[in-house]
């Protein structure tokens, strides 16, 4: 499944504007310690975290990450936006919970969706 | 006569921007990805240096990164003057961490620095004493 069409399928807001690069998604993950989002992340993943600072775009753009989902409605900083377009890294922002979010993209890609 | 580096990338990890930190790993990975280097191989001199700039910044006050790319191998210098490491035994022990609750709140310090510098480097030489300061010298094989 493409980014772009997770995108159109989810309560998402694409904070970034467009999807700024579109692949594959490969898989989904979740964490907020960046170190072990560095080592276990796969390339052209969704991850989804509560942080919102610089670094985590820089942690994205340097494991391959394709997009980074903000849940809860968590503010993003204007700078984190502008920094990931800059990366061609896509921002998603949701009201969802985490929990629910990894369900509803569980379905989503494994073609069992409702 | 030694030998020149293809490319050379020098950045000053300054103490007081936490978002600047990572800058020559990034621009490290930018010029791989030019060579044409396997993306394996980029993401793992990528996240090792970027995990040694961090600390360099958490721990080192600031410093240096100094990366050289040549045809075969990378070598990495990330240097800093801060307080050193006491135990590095103890320090190279994945879960152990000496950073301030305030960088922990920013998802660091986790105590996974040092372990993924040694997974992701082919050589690791860690010279380090207490109020001396840190050098991470690290190199990857190219080929």
């Amino acid at each position: 499944m493409k980014l772009s069409e997770a995108a159109a399928a989810l309560p998402v807001k694409v904070l970034t504007g467009d999807c700024v690069r579109d692949p594959e998604i490969s898989t989904v993950y979740t964490c907020d310690l960046l170190s072990r989002v560095m080592s276990m992340s796969e390339k052209d993943c969704i991850w989804i975290t509560v942080l919102t600072h610089l670094n985590v775009v820089a942690v994205a753009q340097l494991a391959d990450i394709a997009c980074i989902v903000i849940p809860e409605d968590i503010p993003v900083p204007e700078s984190t936006i502008e920094k990931a377009k800059e990366e061609q890294i896509s921002i998603f922002s949701t009201s969802l919970p985490t929990y629910e979010l990894c369900w509803r993209l569980h379905d989503l890609m494994s073609g069992t969706e409702a | 006569m030694a030998e020149i580096s293809s490319m050379h990338i020098e950045c000053i990890i300054d103490k007081d921007d936490f978002n600047a930190a990572g800058e020559a790993s990034s621009k490290v990975k930018k010029s791989l990805n030019m060579l044409g280097i396997p993306p394996k191989t980029i993401k793992r001199i990528a996240v090792a240096m970027y995990e040694a700039e961090i600390n360099a910044f958490i721990h080192g006050g600031g410093g240096k990164a100094v990366a050289d790319i040549y045809p075969d191998r990378v070598e990495v210098l990330i240097s800093d003057e801060g307080k050193g490491i006491a135990d590095l035994d103890l320090a190279m022990q994945e879960g152990y961490s000496t950073a301030p609750e305030e960088v922990r709140m920013l998802g660091f310090g986790a105590g996974m620095g040092l372990p993924n510098i040694k997974r992701n480097s082919d050589e690791l030489d860690i010279d380090s004493a207490p109020g001396k300061g840190t050098r991470v010298k690290m190199k990857f094989k190219l080929s």
